[in-house]
């Protein structure tokens, strides 16, 4: 047995008494519970509710001020036969298609350029983000300005490098409008793509690499069969981001164009905003909405197979 | 007087039974090891009695309340960890001040002790620094305060040797058996190695897949092993063990295999009669064997061919080939032995062991 | 670097970067000319001669002298900073315990909850508008702040949680133990040694909410009416212009002040935004 030194012998101390609100929280299933509230909370209302509350308001003929009663699938076959409302599905599709792939790519050049070591890295990194951290709404106006008929900075830019003749009527001429909306998507979504693709590049060791250096593969060679695969789950976690806020964008497209001209940038988003709040027909509004959902629900299971499938390689 | 006590313990991870019927007493101011491979139970054990596991069924008493329900803060115990487990926010101070606030000490009383331990440790200068600003052996020094200012009824420790280097850890253990001289708290220590289990503890228990093997002080254990695991774990280089068969022969028992041909001694012959013509294991340790002078009694002596000498300084450890297997045999510095050199070895026969083939307890 | 030759250096690396960094920031050294220019300069059509709308020796403060006295600029300042702050509190609140839950908690049905938050995630708030105007109404929460302050954590919550939740994770398990067996109980273990532990995770996540819910717009511009009662980007779009006339140079002076304090924040904070841009991504 082991000798005890006399002044070292010690005390045993009681525990000191517990409150019984200490008491309940310390069964990990009550803290759970009581920790997981607020947020159940929050999100019910705000978000579980109302989102049942579309439906509802999606199948009656609901106006502002005016409640509305029971007409089924009415609202859904208007819009199904309205003309504006498969413009703005195209739009939407095609405007989501082209600036994913011109974010991608320009993103990864970006990415691909600042994934090394050179003096001013760190502030690099910080202002490319900018286009990101300011509000949309506001950097928005900017480019509004910058496309404006009369004042454009751009017309002037390329009338003086001898590239036009006439103006350029960025944002009135139908044929245009969606061009600059696309423009000033992808020049908001490039940084948020560059840094987190930068993120994934860096975790790619360079010792493989330089082991595929080594081997004989040359920069192309190296992307292609290195780098691309090790990246593709990053990639499609941020393209599955970005393409569901950029489905239901409308910051953008309310601010440089309503919409117009013509429906020629017409959005699920704006139609829904003009139909609902605008002219006040709320639930052609929610029908709108609503439709967007399906959609989405399918992009996000495939790309949430897809990512599936990349991590699993 | 803090004693704590295991009976028919159990753990069960869905399908997995980590911890299987475990019963045991351990005595007031008691050093115990809990030792065994990875996976044997002993972590899962000690967590039990820490609060950290549920028990699936059996129950746990420390001085004759049992704790099975009560959480880790009501159990009056302290835990040393592995990883030092750090509060790395906090300075050397409020680490091992974090318990006493805890439980509502005073500050001046919180002063006082955290001095005292830091004395005790050797740590008084490290207290206004942070945890990533100590080396490894600091880091465990001030886990080991945190520990004791608080006087709690049970020590328990987890590996906490494991991540220092060797020479350390040889340091550490001197310390860790010195500071429990001089407090005396009962202390339950898990631990991988077996070296570790021997020195520090006044009793040793072996597990193996969730079993206890044996319960005993570190000697017992040594001498005699109660089945085949415990004797090959305990001891290091580890016990040769042979297949060999019992034959009958002039009055006398005999093991036989394919290089050896040994007389069962005195000692055993009435436990060994009941394998008359069957299978057993022999088991001897390294320690056990020596190079035999041709006095030796040839009853008690087999040949063996040299295949590798390890020249340790203080002995010599030599690794025979025996009629297709093979054994270590330690030797003292000055002896003579080259590499394919056939030569006897000489077993102590106050120290053979046999063991059942089936049920691999000793005979 | 990339290897080789000098002029390899300049023309895959040099010229594009610039390219890039050009392209990026150009709108915002735009913005900055605009606001300093007097109306004279601004108003000139592209094609007029000797025109160089880069640059103005005449820099003139009137644009933000008249934004600052004529319009409610000051107060949408005020209240969009005001809600952000308390949506930003709000989130941080609920996604702390709810991600502390989520990730060492073991409860039944917490993978259901994971699976759950993050659905609501990927709904994005042009879906929920319309009938959520209906609610905000009924609940008497129209046109005022408290209809963005409640709404905003819809977004920013589990954003929140799943960064602090990817934290929470690489903090060691045994720091918790050893504080419970220390003689604390599981909410003060949770609060005393695991939150400390976790606050770059938390400046990470405060930033980002701070300066997603400065950037929300469509829910203040549907639930907001009164002039008083706007945000910054609501306030800039609907009154600042003028039956069809744009008052560019308050208009940009307006984009410019309204970015500042997330810009502010954002420079002191860059490191952690990033790195929950890339713990949001990884996770």
């Amino acid at each position: 047995m082991a000798t005890v030194d006399a002044v070292a012998r010690p005390q045993y101390v009681r525990a000191p008494r517990r409150g019984p609100i200490t008491r309940l929280l310390e069964d990990e299933r009550r803290l759970a519970f009581c920790l997981m509230l607020p947020t159940i909370v929050l999100l019910a209302l705000f978000i579980a509710y109302p989102f049942v509350k579309g439906i509802e308001l999606s199948v009656t003929d609901t106006t502002v001020g005016v409640p509305g009663k029971f007409v089924g699938f009415d609202n859904f076959k208007k819009i199904w036969s309205d003309d504006i409302f498969h413009i703005a599905v195209w739009n939407t599709c095609l405007y989501t298609f082209v600036t994913t792939v011109f974010k991608l790519a320009l993103g990864l050049w970006l990415a691909l350029l600042l994934n090394r070591h050179f003096k001013g890295k760190a502030f690099m990194r910080a202002f490319i983000l900018l286009p990101f951290i300011i509000p949309t709404v506001l950097s928005t106006f900017a480019w509004k300005w910058m496309f404006d008929p009369t004042f454009s900075v751009l017309n002037w830019t390329l009338w003086h490098l001898g590239l036009i003749h006439g103006r350029i009527n960025w944002l009135g001429d139908p044929s245009l409008a969606m061009i600059s909306v696309i423009i000033v998507n992808v020049w908001r979504g490039v940084p948020f793509y560059a840094i987190s693709l930068l993120a994934g590049l860096q975790t790619i060791s360079p010792e493989l690499h330089e082991a595929a250096a080594i081997d004989g593969a040359r920069a192309w060679a190296r992307f292609r069969h290195v780098t691309w695969p090790l990246l593709l789950p990053v990639t499609l976690v941020i393209v599955l981001f970005s393409v569901i806020q950029t489905f239901a964008d409308f910051q953008l497209v309310y601010v440089l164009t309503g919409g117009g001209p013509a429906n020629a940038t017409q959005l699920f988003a704006t139609y829904a905003y003009q139909l609902g709040i605008g002219t006040g027909l709320l639930s052609q509004g929610a029908a709108i909405s609503l439709a967007i959902f399906p959609i989405l629900l399918l992009v996000v299971i495939v790309q949430l197979v897809y990512i599936r499938r990349a991590e699993t390689l | 007087m803090a004693r704590v006590a295991m009976r028919s313990l159990n753990k069960k991870y869905d399908e997995v039974h980590a911890v299987i019927d475990v019963n045991l007493d351990i005595r007031d101011q008691e050093f115990v090891v809990l030792v065994g491979p990875s996976g044997c139970g002993k972590t899962t054990t000690l967590r039990m009695v820490a609060g950290l596991e549920s028990i699936t069924s059996g129950h746990i008493s420390i001085d004759e309340t049992v704790v099975n329900d009560l959480p880790p803060m009501d159990r009056d115990i302290a835990m040393v960890f592995q990883n030092y487990a750090l509060y790395p926010h906090m300075s050397v101070y409020d680490n091992m001040a974090f318990g006493l606030k805890m439980r509502k000490f005073d500050k001046p009383e919180i002063a006082k002790r955290v001095q005292d331990a830091a004395e005790i440790l050797g740590i008084e200068q490290l207290l206004k620094r942070k945890p990533r600003q100590l080396s490894g052996g600091q880091r465990q020094r001030v886990a080991l305060g945190r520990a004791i200012v608080r006087h709690p009824q049970v020590f328990l420790f987890d590996e906490p040797l494991s991540n220092l280097d060797a020479k350390l850890r040889v340091q550490m253990r001197v310390e860790l058996k010195k500071l429990h001289e001089r407090l005396g708290t009962t202390a339950i220590y898990v631990t991988h190695d077996q070296v570790e289990a021997m020195t520090l503890g006044d009793r040793v228990v072996v597990m193996r897949d969730g079993r206890i093997q044996q319960v005993g002080d570190p000697m017992e254990l040594y001498n005699e092993p109660a089945n085949r695991f415990v004797a090959g774990f305990i001891g290091s280089p580890a016990m040769n063990f042979a297949a060999v068969r019992i034959a009958g022969a002039n009055g006398g028992l005999w093991a036989e295999s394919a290089g050896i041909k040994i007389k069962v001694p005195a000692r055993l012959k009435d436990r060994l009669d009941a394998y008359a013509d069957k299978e057993v294991t022999l088991g001897v340790r390294p320690e056990d064997l020596r190079i035999a002078s041709d006095s030796d009694d040839k009853d008690l002596n087999f040949p063996v061919t040299v295949e590798v000498v390890e020249r340790l300084g203080s002995e010599i450890l030599l690794d025979v080939a025996v009629g297709g297997t093979s054994m270590v045999a330690s030797v003292e510095p000055t002896a003579t032995a080259k590499v394919h050199e056939t030569l006897r070895l000489a077993v102590n026969p106050d120290r053979i062991h046999f063991f059942d083939n089936e049920t691999e307890a000793a005979i | 670097m990339i290897e080789g030759a000098p002029w390899r250096r300049w023309v895959f690396f040099y010229v594009p970067v610039t390219g890039f960094v050009v392209a990026l920031l150009f709108p915002f050294y735009w913005m900055i000319i605009t606001t300093i220019r007097p109306d004279k300069e601004l108003y000139r059509p592209w094609n007029s001669v000797n025109y160089n709308p880069f640059w103005t020796w005449q820099p003139t403060l009137e644009h933000v002298r008249d934004l600052l006295t004529t319009t409610l600029f000051s107060t949408w300042m005020l209240n969009t900073m005001i809600i952000s702050l308390a949506a930003t509190g709000i989130s941080l609140f609920c996604g702390l315990l709810a991600g502390y839950a989520l990730s060492r908690l073991k409860f039944r049905f917490a993978g259901l909850i994971g699976t759950g938050i993050f659905i609501t995630y990927l709904v994005p708030q042009t879906l929920l508008f319309i009938p959520l105007s209906d609610i905000i109404r009924n609940f008497k929460l129209g046109d005022s702040p408290w209809a963005l302050i409640l709404t905003y954590p819809t977004f920013l919550i589990p954003f929140c949680t799943w960064l602090l939740m990817g934290y929470f994770k690489s903090i060691p398990k045994e720091l918790e133990e050893c504080a419970r067996i220390d003689g604390a109980p599981r909410w003060k273990a949770m609060l005393y040694i695991i939150f400390p532990v976790a606050i770059p995770g938390i400046l990470s996540a405060g930033i980002f909410a701070f300066t997603l819910s400065w950037n929300e717009f469509i829910y203040a511009l549907v639930f907001l009416s009164s002039p008083e009662q706007k945000t910054v980007p609501v306030g800039v779009t609907s009154e600042l212009v003028r039956g069809d006339v744009f008052f560019w140079g308050e208009l940009m002076a307006g984009a410019l002040l309204g970015s500042i304090p997330v810009a502010f924040v954002y420079s002191f904070f860059v490191e952690y935004y990033v790195s929950g841009i890339t713990g949001s991504v990884k996770g």
